[in-house]
């Protein structure tokens, strides 16, 4: 089993995301995160997912990707790739770790957007990698609630996803 | 001018060039089907006695003509009463195109009354489908799902259209039908990959499947085995692509192929693969499979390309395309050794064959063979008889052998052997069991109404017999649910439903009924009794090798 990520530029109206996800259940792919948005084009979503899977299976599950009509372009996401996600987490506003809580989140460059009594909430727009070390950092509090964007994803330098004509 | 959605549906479907399309009514497409009855001088609408039958009967049609066929279904169960239909096309790569009625958009997801989410329940098993929304887009989406259909790989493709849309009204302009992108040929550079593999073959082998029909490469596919001196096999869904008459085909492969043919590729250095997916039936055990060959893959579908089994080179495109433009880097030759090899199977096929007299499976076929033109479609169920049928009857046009290959849906054969008579005018055959038939009997219906020219060739045993036979071989004899043993007469059954029929338990029966049956206007059944200990061999024993092949019982 192993991640990959991809960029799936599909036709931007309902129904679509169902058959883009509905194949990745059939070939029995685990989606880790999901992101759906519009993108420069009002007719066209980007969607990025990412997987966990059969890497020889990966492939295949490409291939039959782009055999569904809504779907105009694929990519597989280099590790190069930019990737970045967006994580809330909620910690209990509590006086005797406070001052460290605040520490970690400057260290990673997370920020405070809500403060009261009670809780804290920070916003940290990451890597997946460093969002998990923020979090696996703060276990050692009171977590009360996180919350996770799923990536999104550019390439570096100019390439872009536009409709590729696979057919 | 103004149209009515309805109306739309069916001048779209005129436009497009249908004469023929099978459905049942119900209450959210009634206004389609008010349509059909205005039109009805341009359209023929064959009213099945079941959903499936018209789904199955809209797939023998697109089978045979390699058009379209065209079902139409209300909401709720008339459309879920498609899916096994829809599937077992979708699993052939047939060209269906499903119109389903549904609810009115504004009760749509309220679970009113035979309301279902028939897009959602098909997604997997369509190319492609349409929730019609808005009157305005109608016609193109029916122009858009005819191109889908027949376009690459062909398959199934769905429209559900609320009750609202089929009475809303917007402008309608006939237009010409749609014009399926033409296929193109592999690349270039992969052509010439493929040329040099296939040219260094001492034991080439061409294996064709059902890509071969839909191509129409026959000629391509002959030209290409006798310049390299190569016998062919097929899958099953390859079968008619050739006539098997012809002298370097050896028959079909899998769980129940050709001996020749299987040991042939088992034992080839060069399977050249022709628009076909390697299905599991056919490998057997895929890490034995073939071990000696390198493959050369053609299929228009490019997530084919080494799916099941790996392939030297992969080739991208139209199947007949792709061979003209091979065909002249090919270097010819010939195999001497090869050949003698080859010959050597033959005679173990041969030496093996079942040569028993009476009414034997084979010589069941055999007779039904003698009464076959040219052109008569013959479509089976599935089961032992599929196996025979496909083993022994002798094929001489392309799209003349109708049978659920992927699926295996039993109870395919009585709509799939309507829709074929519909497509060909032709007298039509079916093959089938006692099983397979109880399944969709009612079909005998529609054939009687529509006084369709039908030969039921029921192979009856009383037995579910290839479930019997893996009981026999795999389950230690444990016959559970098997042993139908009905007390159904099936003569006075087809005469119940207004058609004829007769019985044959010996050899001569069987030839004065299918003299009665080919000469009988309508549709015909011959109750031809089968022993229920006949075994389909070969057999490939599921996962095994071709080490492990059993040719004879008993042995």
């Amino acid at each position: 089993m192993e991640f990959f990520n991809v960029a799936v530029l599909v036709k931007n109206k309902y129904g679509v995301l169902n058959r883009v996800t509905s194949m990745f259940r059939r070939r029995q792919f685990n989606i880790v995160s999901l992101n759906v948005s519009e993108t420069e084009t009002p007719e066209f979503s980007r969607i990025t997912v990412k997987a966990e899977g059969d890497v020889s299976e990966k492939q295949q599950l490409i291939n039959q990707l782009y055999k569904l009509p809504d779907v105009k372009s694929i990519k597989e996401l280099a590790e190069d790739a930019i990737l970045s996600e967006v994580l809330l987490i909620k910690i209990q506003n509590d006086p005797a770790y406070r001052g460290e809580v605040l520490d970690a989140a400057s260290a990673f460059g997370a920020k405070p957007v809500d403060y009261n009594h009670d809780a804290i909430v920070l916003q940290l727009t990451e890597t997946s990698r460093k969002i998990d070390d923020f979090i696996s950092f703060l276990q050692a509090y009171n977590i009360m609630e996180i919350c996770r964007s799923g990536v999104v994803s550019l390439e570096r330098g100019e390439s872009v996803l536009r409709v590729n004509s696979y057919l | 001018m103004l149209l009515s959605g309805a109306d739309i549906v069916v001048r779209t479907l005129i436009d497009q060039g249908c004469d023929v399309v099978f459905g049942y009514p119900g209450g959210q497409i009634l206004n389609v089907y008010d349509s059909l009855y205005k039109y009805q001088n341009e359209l023929t609408h064959v009213l099945a006695a079941h959903e499936q039958g018209a789904a199955h009967a809209a797939d023998g049609y697109a089978r045979v003509t390699g058009r379209p066929g065209v079902v139409i279904a209300t909401s709720g169960p008339g459309a879920t009463n498609l899916v096994t239909g829809i599937a077992t096309a979708f699993m052939d790569s047939v060209p269906m195109v499903a119109i389903t009625g549904n609810v009115p958009s504004t009760q749509v997801g309220t679970d009113s009354f035979q309301e279902i989410d028939i897009t959602g329940v098909t997604l997997p098993i369509t190319k492609h489908n349409y929730f019609v929304s808005d009157v305005r887009e109608l016609q193109d989406t029916i122009r858009e799902a005819f191109e889908l259909a027949m376009s690459g790989r062909p398959g199934p493709v769905l429209i559900d259209v609320p009750k609202d849309i089929q009475i809303a009204k917007c402008e309608y302009e006939p237009k010409a039908p749609v014009v399926t992108e033409e296929r193109k040929a592999a690349k270039e550079i992969r052509i010439r990959q493929a040329a040099e593999i296939i040219n260094k073959a001492q034991r080439p082998f061409i294996y064709f499947g059902g890509g071969a029909i839909t191509s129409d490469a026959a000629d391509e596919i002959i030209a290409l085995a006798d310049k390299l001196d190569a016998p062919m096999g097929c899958s099953f869904m390859g079968l008619s692509a050739i006539p098997t008459a012809h002298p370097r085909f050896l028959g079909m492969q899998g769980m129940h192929g050709h001996y020749a043919s299987s040991m042939g590729m088992h034992r080839s250095d060069c399977i050249i693969a022709l628009g076909n997916r390697f299905n599991d039936r056919v490998t057997g055990n895929k890490a034995k499979f073939a071990k000696g060959a390198q493959i050369v893959q053609i299929d228009v579908d490019g997530a084919e390309l080494g799916k099941n089994i790996p392939v030297a080179v992969g080739l991208r495109g139209d199947l007949k395309k792709t061979l003209e433009a091979l065909l002249p880097l090919i270097e010819e030759k010939t195999n001497p050794d090869w050949q003698s090899e080859l010959a050597g199977f033959k005679k173990e096929e041969i030496e093996a064959l079942d040569q028993r007299q009476g009414l034997t499976p084979r010589r069941a076929i055999l007779a039904l063979n003698r009464f076959l033109g040219p052109n008569t479609p013959v479509s089976t169920d599935v089961g032992q008889h599929q196996m025979w049928a496909g083993q022994y009857t002798e094929l001489k046009t392309k799209r003349r052998f109708i049978s659920s290959g992927g699926l295996g849906t039993m109870g395919f054969g009585m709509g799939a052997s309507i829709g074929a008579a519909f497509g060909t005018r032709e007298r039509s055959v079916l093959v089938t069991g006692d099983g397979s038939f109880g399944m969709t009997l009612q079909e005998m219906a529609t054939a009687v109404s529509y006084k369709v020219p039908l030969v039921i060739f029921l192979m009856n045993n009383g037995v579910l017999g290839m479930v019997r036979q893996w009981q026999t071989l795999f389950y230690d004899q444990h016959y559970s649910n098997t042993i139908l043993d009905r007390k159904t007469d099936f003569v006075q059954l087809a005469r119940a439903f207004g058609a004829d029929g007769a019985k044959a338990s010996t050899l001569e029966e069987l030839e004065d009924a299918l003299q009665q049956a080919f000469s009988t206007d309508g549709p015909f059944l011959i109750d031809c009794a089968i022993d229920k200990d006949e075994f389909v061999l070969p057999m490939l024993p599921p996962g095994g090798s071709m080490d492990d092949i059993i040719t004879r019982i008993g042995d």
